[in-house]
């Protein structure tokens, strides 16, 4: 479980996240979701610790995780997986090294081990016969199973994904919402998604936060977030002609 | 002046990060060995024509500039030897590595840092400056001593080509010449100041790229200011060694 304290964060003097307070809880998938530079992607960040906080508390179980330094949160660290939005994998290494890399790092595997773990990882996410290509050699959706691989290679029990799904066609964005979704369930992970997009709300949302200008507006399920009185929310889940359509025949 | 000092600041602080203790020792081994072969290896090339022509150049101009009879013709090869050895071999190849290895680092690491991969190495649980850039900086300490090792010697070969083939020297004349007053601590000198300059060409190119906060036109940036910071610190370096080591 992740619980995130009366979190505030601002650049430059301009505040981004304005005293945010939530529970992500483990086993399922929680979606952060809101408008673009509303700041999702500041808010997820701050979690991991990529940007300090101004203030408030992030706790991963009973650790209070943004007071600890670097050196210290190695350890969280190691249980955390990260989808980054443009799947940041390592260019000057191949498929088969990208996943292999947090293995060599923090494991002390046999090498045969470690390929055995690397094979499973990549026929996990339904990556086959791509092992000795480079990233640049992939396409946009590959990119983002063998992020996953990578992000999943240490059994990690927390998985963070920026914006899964953007610039995926809607079929590879299903199918990438799915994995997520099932991976999450398999290895009991606390798992928070970072979307703008719909669909993924209603696919994958066990818990949802809409954020809005850098204050959390509305906390929910995909079920509840249909029946929201909630303006902003609203604003955000009917934007589409289709789904002010759907509404208005509800 | 108070963002000069704060970058001087911040330049340690990072240096501090880049020199913390690696991970994993194996790891860091296998990296210093590709950049070895990326930094060192594939600049000797670059260094061994530029020295060649250097030296060449450098003959034929004391050559015409000491046609008086009364000057010896054996002090063409000496001069030819002291200035490679005093000035080309370091500093010149120095500005040549920063344009070629400094620009090279700095964008690499800037693009990484663009693209989210220093990012992922820091979810990780992985000390990213340090395990990108410790890396980088033996491997230039290592193999920069040998590039400038070519360099003497490939600009001393230039030299006596040039010289003997054009005309204006003999062989037998070059060679007493580059024998003649030698000083072995030049070359000791020369691969202090080596030292130093690899130093500096790592560890700013570096850093320019590591915070470059943006997208690709930061990259392009950084890239330029890699280049441009890392020769004048070696210009100013080259004048503070030479008075402390030479006087």
């Amino acid at each position: 479980m992740i619980t995130v304290k009366n979190l505030s964060k601002s650049f430059n003097g301009k505040k981004v996240l304005d005293d945010i307070s939530v529970t992500f809880e483990p086993g399922k998938t929680n979606l952060i979701i809101g408008m673009s530079g509303s700041g999702k992607t500041v808010l997820l960040k701050s979690i991991v610790g990529l940007h300090e906080i101004d203030s408030g508390e992030i706790w991963f179980e009973d650790t209070l995780f943004s007071e600890l330094d670097f050196n210290d949160r190695k350890e969280i660290r190691t249980e955390i997986g990260m989808l980054f939005q443009g799947s940041a994998l390592f260019d000057s290494m191949t498929v088969e090294q990208n996943v292999r890399f947090p293995l060599d790092m923090f494991t002390n595997k046999t090498p045969k081990e470690k390929n055995e773990r690397v094979n499973f990882c990549l026929n996990r996410v339904n990556i086959v016969k791509v092992n000795k290509l480079f990233p640049a050699e992939l396409s946009g959706g590959m990119k983002k199973r063998v992020a996953i691989a990578r992000a999943i290679a240490l059994n990690p029990k927390y998985l963070f994904c920026d914006e899964p799904n953007s610039g995926l066609d809607p079929i590879t964005a299903i199918l990438i919402d799915a994995l997520i979704k099932e991976l999450t369930e398999e290895y009991s992970m606390t798992t928070i998604v970072n979307t703008h997009d719909m669909n993924s709300v209603m696919e994958i949302g066990e818990k949802i936060i809409f954020i809005s200008d850098g204050v959390k507006c509305w906390e929910g399920n995909k079920d509840e977030i249909l029946h929201s009185d909630c303006s902003t929310l609203n604003d955000f889940v009917f934007a589409n002609s289709l789904a002010k359509k759907l509404k208005a025949a509800k | 002046m108070i963002h000069f000092l704060t970058q001087v600041g911040r330049y340690f602080i990072f240096l501090r990060k880049v020199f913390a203790k690696p991970e994993k020792h194996s790891i860091y081994y296998r990296q210093t060995m590709r950049e070895l072969v990326y930094l060192g290896l594939y600049s000797a090339g670059i260094i061994a024509i530029i020295a060649f022509f250097m030296g060449a150049v450098i003959t034929l101009q004391t050559a015409y500039n000491t046609q008086n009879p009364i000057y010896p013709k054996y002090l063409i090869g000496l001069g030819c030897r002291d200035s490679i050895i005093l000035e080309f071999s370091s500093t010149v190849a120095a500005l040549i590595l920063a344009g070629k290895v400094g620009s090279n680092i700095s964008s690499e690491i800037g693009t990484m840092r663009v693209t989210e991969q220093i990012d992922a190495l820091e979810i990780m649980g992985v000390n990213s400056a340090s395990y990108l850039i410790l890396p980088k900086i033996i491997a230039t300490l290592l193999f920069n001593p040998i590039l400038t090792l070519i360099g003497i010697i490939v600009g001393i070969f230039g030299g006596w080509l040039a010289g003997t083939i054009s005309g204006v020297i003999t062989s037998e004349n070059f060679i007493y010449g580059i024998q003649y007053a030698f000083i072995p601590y030049y070359i000791v000198y020369s691969l202090i100041k080596t030292l130093f300059f690899a130093f500096i060409i790592t560890s700013i190119s570096a850093f320019q790229g590591y915070y470059v906060d943006g997208g690709s036109l930061e990259v392009g940036r950084a890239s330029t200011k890699a280049v441009v910071y890392s020769s004048v610190l070696i210009l100013l370096f080259n004048v503070i060694l030479t008075q402390l080591l030479l006087s």
